[in-house]
C-alpha cells in the first residue's frame, strides 16, 4: 500500500499540489433478502480503489481508479491537478486547511463475532425463521426480512506524513410485515424501518431477537387496517426512540453541518437555518433538557471511527448544550473560518468519492429523573409515535413533516388503541423548545441509518444516533386529506 | 495484479460467463458496467468540488438449479475475476431453492440487440475538466449579470454496459450523458433554479440556464407568506418530474401490481384525456438505451393512455410470474424493488407557457419540488416542499414571489385535476432514469404548512 500511496503523493506534489491525500479503500458488502418465506437473493459484493485529492493554488481536484497499480498513480495523480487548475478558472477564495498533526495508527470496529465468517445458510435461516414468524398473522399480505453487512478497509496517506489504517465492520437485520386491504396498506418494522444496522458483529444480530419480535409486530400491522385515522389537531406527542433518531437526524444533523451553511450543498439538499450569526449569539435551538453532541467515538455507533478521512482523529463535539446552539460538525477547511479547528467529520462514501462532512454519531443525550415509561405516565393526552414511515424537510431545515408506522393513544398515563397513518409537522427551533421531557439511559439505544444522502455525485453514509425517547408539547398532528 | 487480456465489458461477461458454466453454474447471467464519470461542483459562484472516476463493475448471477447467488466486484484482473466466480459458485451452493424462480431470460432473436444512435455523443465521451469549466464560468457570468450567486454542478459520463448471459444473449452498449442545474440566490432571499439533462452535453446552452435561474432568484426576492389552503397550481416541468417518478415508483411496476400496494389497475381511469404516460427508452428527446440491465431490449410501454391505466413494466421474474415476456426494465441482480420505468415520455398538450398561467384565476406557479416523499403509497399522498420559485397568480398574471409551502397531496388527485397540459417539455435527469416533461395545471393544490422564506 505505501508504494502506491507515496508513488500517487510525490506524483501530485511534483505537478504542483500544494497538498495531496489519497484513500486506498476495500468494501465489502453482503445482503440477504427474504420476502414472504422465500428467500429473494444473495448479493456478494466487493469494490477496490483510490482517490487522490489535491489542492492547487487553493484549488480542490479529485480523481479515482479502481486500478491499483503505480501507473494508474500517476495517471490519477495528474487528473486531480490537471482538475485542479481547472478549478482554478473559477475561484474566488483559495481553500486554506487548518493545522493538525499528523495521523497515524490503527483502528477496527470492536466485534465479538466477524459477520463474514457466519456461513450464508445460518444467516438465511436466521432471517427465514423470523419472516416465516411475522407472515404465519393471520391478515399479512407479504413480508419482508433482510439482512446487511460492511466492512472497509481504508488506508488513508498525506503529504504531511500522515498514515492510517482502518478496519470498520457495520450490520443490521430487520423483519417487517406488510397488511393491505382495498386502499390501505400497513407496514410495521422491527427493530426501526431503516435496517436495524449497527457497528457490531454477528453478535448484534442474535441480540436483535427478530423471530421473537416479529408476530408482534405483524399482529400490529394488521390491527392498524382497522385502526381509526389518526385524527388531527394539535397534541403532546411522546417520540420512541425508533422515531426520535429520524427526527434528530433531520432537524439537528444536517443543518449543523457548516458545509451546509456556507452554501456547500445549495444546489442539492439546500442549506441551513443556523447560520454563523446564531452560533455567535447563543441561539437556542431547544428545551434546557436538549443537549446534542456529534461523537464519533460512541460505542456501536455508524458514525464511529479512528479518523475521519481527512486524518482528523475522532472527538466528541457539542453541537446544543442545555437548549443553546454551541457548535457546528466540521472539516479542516470549514472549521477555521469560524475560528475554530476541524471536528473531523468529513468522511467519504468509498474510493470513488471526495470526503464530504457527514455526521457521526449525533445524540441527544438522555436526561437523567424518568425514563420512557414514566414520561408516558406523566402525560395525560397525546400520542405515541414510533418507527419512521415518511420524512421530509425543506431545504433550511425548518418545517418538517414525519409520518409514522404507528401512533398509540395515550389517556391518563396509559398507552391505548392504536391510529392508523399518523403524521406530524413543525418548525424545527419551535418544535425542540417544546421539548420537556427526554428519556433517562434506562432506554437510550444507539440506532442509525445506512443511507443518508449528500453531495454530487450522490454519496450515501452510514450514521449513527444515540438516543432514550422524548415529550414534545403542542405539535400538531394528523396533517392532510385522507 | 495482472490485468485480464478482456477489455471491453462484453469481453469481459463473456469470460466470466465461461468461468461460471465451468465451475457447475446451470445458467448464468454476468453484467458489465464500466464508468468514467466527472462532475464539476460550484457554490458561491466558484469552483469548490471537482472530481472524475474510472471505475468497472463486474456483477455474475450464478445459478445452480434453483439456488441463485449474486456477487460483484470491481477487480477485472484474473485473480479478481476467479475470486469472483468462486465466491458466487460457494453461495449457490448453501443458499435455499427459489420455488418460483423462471429462469433466466431468453434472448430476442439471435441475443444481441440493435444499438441505438442517440444514446451515444462524442462530445460527451471527450468533456474535459477545462470544458466543465467554461459551461460552469457561463452560469457564474449570467449569475454576476443577475447580481446573484451561482450554485450547481455539471456532470458528464461515458458508460459502457455488456450482458451475457447462458441463455444466449450478448448485448453491449455505450451510452453518454450529462446534466447541468443550477440554483442562484439573490442577496434579498430570492432563489431559482434551472436544469438541462441531454445524451450530448454540447447541445446545452449554460448562459441560459444560468439566465433562467438567475433571473428567477431576482423575481422571487422579498417573498410573502400565504396560508396553507388548497389552490389551484400550475407546476413547471421540474416539479411534474416528482409527479412521473413518484408514480412510476410508487405504481407502474409489475412487482408493485403483484404485491397490491399499486394504484394501478388496468382500465382503471386516474386522469383526463389531456394525460398520457409512456416509457419509450428508444424517444431521441429522453436520455436512450437499448436493453436493461438483464440484457433485455427496451419495449415502448403504455403507462398511462388519455388517462387510462394500461400496462405495467416487467422484468424476467414479474414476467415469469405473471406468464409473459419481460419489457426490458429489470434493474441490476438481485433487485428487491422490482422493474423500473427509466424513460418516462408524458405527452406534451398543446397549452403555451403563459396561457397556463393565465388559466389561473387565483392560484400558484410552482417551479420545484423539495424533498418529496410518500405518506400514503397506495394512495400515493405525497408530502414535499416547493422550493427555487412559488409565485401567487391572480387574474391569470403574476402578482409577485410567495414562502415556500409544504404539501400533503395525493398524486392520483392531482392527475384526475389536470386541466390543461403545457406544449413544450424538458428533459430531466430523474430518481434513477430520466423524464420528458412538460408543465400541468392542476385544478387543486393541498398545502398544509408554511415556512420563513
Amino acid at each position: 500500500m505505501r508504494e502506491l500511496t507515496e508513488r500517487a503523493l510525490d506524483t501530485a506534489a511534483q505537478l504542483g499540489a500544494s497538498y495531496a491525500d489519497i484513500r486506498i479503500v476495500h468494501r465489502r458488502d453482503e445482503s440477504i433478502a427474504i420476502k414472504s418465506g422465500k428467500l429473494e437473493g444473495v448479493l456478494s459484493g466487493e469494490s477496490e480503489g483510490f482517490g487522490v485529492r489535491v489542492l492547487v493554488a487553493g484549488a480542490w481536484g479529485f480523481a479515482s481508479s479502481h486500478h491499483l497499480d503505480l501507473a494508474e498513480a500517476d495517471r490519477v495523480a495528474a487528473l486531480a491537478v490537471r482538475i485542479a487548475k481547472a478549478s482554478g478558472t473559477a475561484l474566488r477564495t483559495p481553500v486554506t486547511l487548518d493545522h493538525r498533526p499528523p495521523a497515524h495508527g490503527r483502528y477496527e470496529t470492536p466485534i465479538a463475532e466477524d459477520p463474514f465468517k457466519i456461513p450464508v445458510e445460518r444467516k438465511i435461516w436466521h432471517l427465514l425463521e423470523a419472516d416465516l414468524a411475522a407472515g404465519k398473522v393471520a391478515g399479512v399480505s407479504f413480508t419482508e426480512s433482510t439482512y446487511g453487512a460492511q466492512r472497509e478497509d481504508k488506508t488513508f496517506a498525506a503529504t504531511d506524513g500522515s498514515f492510517t489504517e482502518q478496519t470498520i465492520t457495520h450490520v443490521g437485520a430487520a423483519v417487517e410485515a406488510n397488511a393491505i386491504e382495498g386502499d390501505e396498506h400497513q407496514r410495521r418494522s422491527y427493530p426501526d424501518a431503516g435496517g436495524g444496522w449497527r457497528a457490531a458483529g454477528w453478535e448484534w444480530i442474535k441480540e436483535l431477537d427478530l423471530a421473537g419480535n416479529a408476530e408482534r409486530h405483524a399482529e400490529e400491522a394488521v390491527a392498524l387496517l382497522t385502526a381509526p385515522q389518526c385524527p388531527p389537531g394539535v397534541t403532546t406527542v411522546v417520540l420512541d426512540p425508533s422515531q426520535l433518531y429520524n427526527q434528530v437526524h433531520e432537524s439537528c444533523g444536517h443543518p449543523t453541518e457548516l458545509d451546509r451553511v456556507f452554501g456547500t450543498e445549495a444546489s442539492y439538499a439546500g442549506t441551513s437555518f443556523l447560520t454563523t450569526d446564531k452560533l455567535d449569539e447563543g441561539f437556542r435551538y431547544g428545551s434546557d433538557l436538549v443537549t446534542i453532541v456529534a461523537d464519533a467515538s460512541s460505542p456501536f455507533g455508524m458514525g464511529t471511527f479512528g479518523w475521519d478521512d481527512e486524518g482528523v482523529a475522532a472527538q466528541a463535539i457539542p453541537l446544543v448544550q442545555n437548549g443553546i446552539f454551541v457548535g457546528y460538525q466540521t472539516s479542516r477547511e470549514t472549521a477555521p473560518r469560524i475560528g475554530r479547528t476541524s471536528g473531523g467529520a468529513m468522511r467519504a462514501d468509498g474510493w470513488n468519492r471526495i470526503p464530504l462532512i457527514r455526521m457521526t454519531n449525533i445524540n441527544l443525550m438522555p436526561v437523567e429523573g424518568m425514563s420512557l415509561d414514566d414520561i408516558v405516565a406523566d402525560t395525560d393526552d397525546g400520542l405515541y409515535l414510533a418507527t419512521n414511515r415518511s420524512w421530509s424537510i425543506d431545504d433550511r431545515r425548518l418545517n418538517f413533516q414525519f409520518a409514522t408506522e404507528v401512533a398509540y393513544e395515550i389517556k391518563g398515563g396509559k398507552r391505548g388503541r392504536l391510529f392508523k397513518n399518523p403524521t406530524y409537522t413543525g418548525i424545527t427551533y419551535e418544535f425542540w423548545r417544546a421539548c420537556d421531557a427526554v428519556g433517562d439511559g434506562s432506554s437510550y439505544v444507539m440506532l442509525g441509518t445506512p443511507n443518508c444522502g449528500k453531495g454530487e455525485p450522490s454519496q450515501g453514509a452510514h450514521v449513527g444516533h444515540g438516543v432514550s425517547g422524548a415529550r414534545f408539547r403542542n405539535v400538531q398532528v394528523g396533517v392532510g386529506k385522507w | 495484479m495482472s490485468k485480464t487480456a478482456a477489455t471491453s465489458p462484453l469481453a469481459i461477461a463473456e469470460d466470466v460467463l465461461k468461468r461460471a458454466l465451468r465451475v457447475g453454474a446451470t445458467e448464468a447471467e454476468v453484467l458489465v458496467m464500466t464508468e468514467d464519470a466527472a462532475l464539476t461542483r460550484f457554490a458561491n459562484s466558484e469552483i469548490h468540488q471537482n472530481v472524475a472516476e474510472t471505475n468497472v463493475n463486474v456483477s455474475l448471477r450464478f445459478v445452480r438449479g434453483r439456488r441463485v447467488a449474486v456477487a460483484s466486484s470491481g477487480r477485472t484482473d484474473e485473480e479478481g475475476l476467479g475470486a469472483l466466480v468462486r465466491r458466487a459458485a460457494a453461495i449457490a451452493r448453501t443458499c435455499e431453492e427459489l420455488d418460483d424462480w423462471g429462469g433466466l431470460p431468453a434472448p430476442d432473436g439471435d441475443g444481441t440487440v440493435p444499438r441505438l444512435d442517440a444514446a451515444f455523443a462524442q462530445p460527451t465521451a471527450d468533456a474535459s475538466p477545462e470544458f466543465r469549466a467554461e459551461a460552469v464560468r457561463a452560469v457564474i457570468g449570467a449569475a454576476d449579470d443577475e447580481g446573484v450567486l451561482a450554485y450547481g454542478s455539471f456532470s458528464t459520463s461515458r458508460e459502457g454496459i455488456a450482458v451475457a448471459t447462458s441463455t444466449g444473449i450478448h448485448a453491449e452498449e455505450e451510452r453518454t450523458s450529462s446534466q447541468l442545474l443550477t440554483v442562484s440566490m439573490s442577496p434579498n432571499g430570492g432563489t431559482g433554479y434551472a436544469e438541462a439533462a441531454a445524451t450530448d452535453a454540447s447541445t446545452i446552452d449554460a448562459a441560459a440556464i444560468g439566465r433562467e435561474s438567475a433571473t428567477k432568484a431576482r423575481a422571487t426576492e422579498n417573498a410573502i407568506s400565504l396560508p396553507a389552503g388548497d389552490y389551484p397550481v400550475v407546476l413547471e416541468e421540474y416539479a411534474v418530474l416528482d409527479i412521473t417518478d413518484m408514480l412510476g415508483y410508487l405504481g407502474f411496476s409489475a412487482l408493485a401490481v403483484q404485491e397490491e400496494r399499486s394504484f394501478f389497475e388496468p382500465g382503471k381511469r386516474i386522469g383526463p384525456n389531456l394525460v398520457s404516460i409512456v416509457d419509450d427508452a428508444a424517444d431521441p428527446a429522453g436520455l436512450p438505451m437499448a436493453f436493461d440491465y438483464e440484457g433485455i431490449r427496451k419495449q415502448r410501454v403504455v403507462l398511462l393512455e388519455e388517462g387510462v391505466c394500461r400496462e405495467v413494466v416487467y422484468d424476467a421474474q414479474t414476467a415469469a410470474r405473471a406468464g409473459r415476456r419481460s419489457t426490458g426494465h429489470g434493474l441490476p441482480a438481485p433487485n428487491p424493488f422490482g422493474p423500473f420505468p427509466l424513460n418516462m415520455v408524458m405527452a406534451a398538450g398543446t397549452t403555451p407557457r403563459a396561457d397556463l398561467i393565465a388559466g389561473l384565476d387565483r392560484g400558484l406557479l410552482v417551479t420545484r419540488f423539495h424533498y418529496t416523499n410518500p405518506v400514503h403509497p397506495k394512495l400515493a399522498i405525497v408530502t414535499g416542499m416547493t422550493r427555487d420559485g412559488t409565485f401567487l397568480v391572480e387574474g391569470g398574471k403574476i402578482v409577485g414571489p410567495v414562502r415556500n409551502l409544504r404539501y400533503t397531496q395525493s398524486y392520483l388527485d392531482a392527475l384526475a385535476g389536470v386541466s390543461a397540459v403545457g406544449s413544450e417539455r424538458k428533459t430531466l435527469r430523474g430518481f434513477l432514469g430520466s423524464a420528458v416533461v412538460p408543465a400541468l395545471r392542476i385544478d387543486a393544490w393541498t398545502f398544509t404548512g408554511t415556512t420563513e422564506h
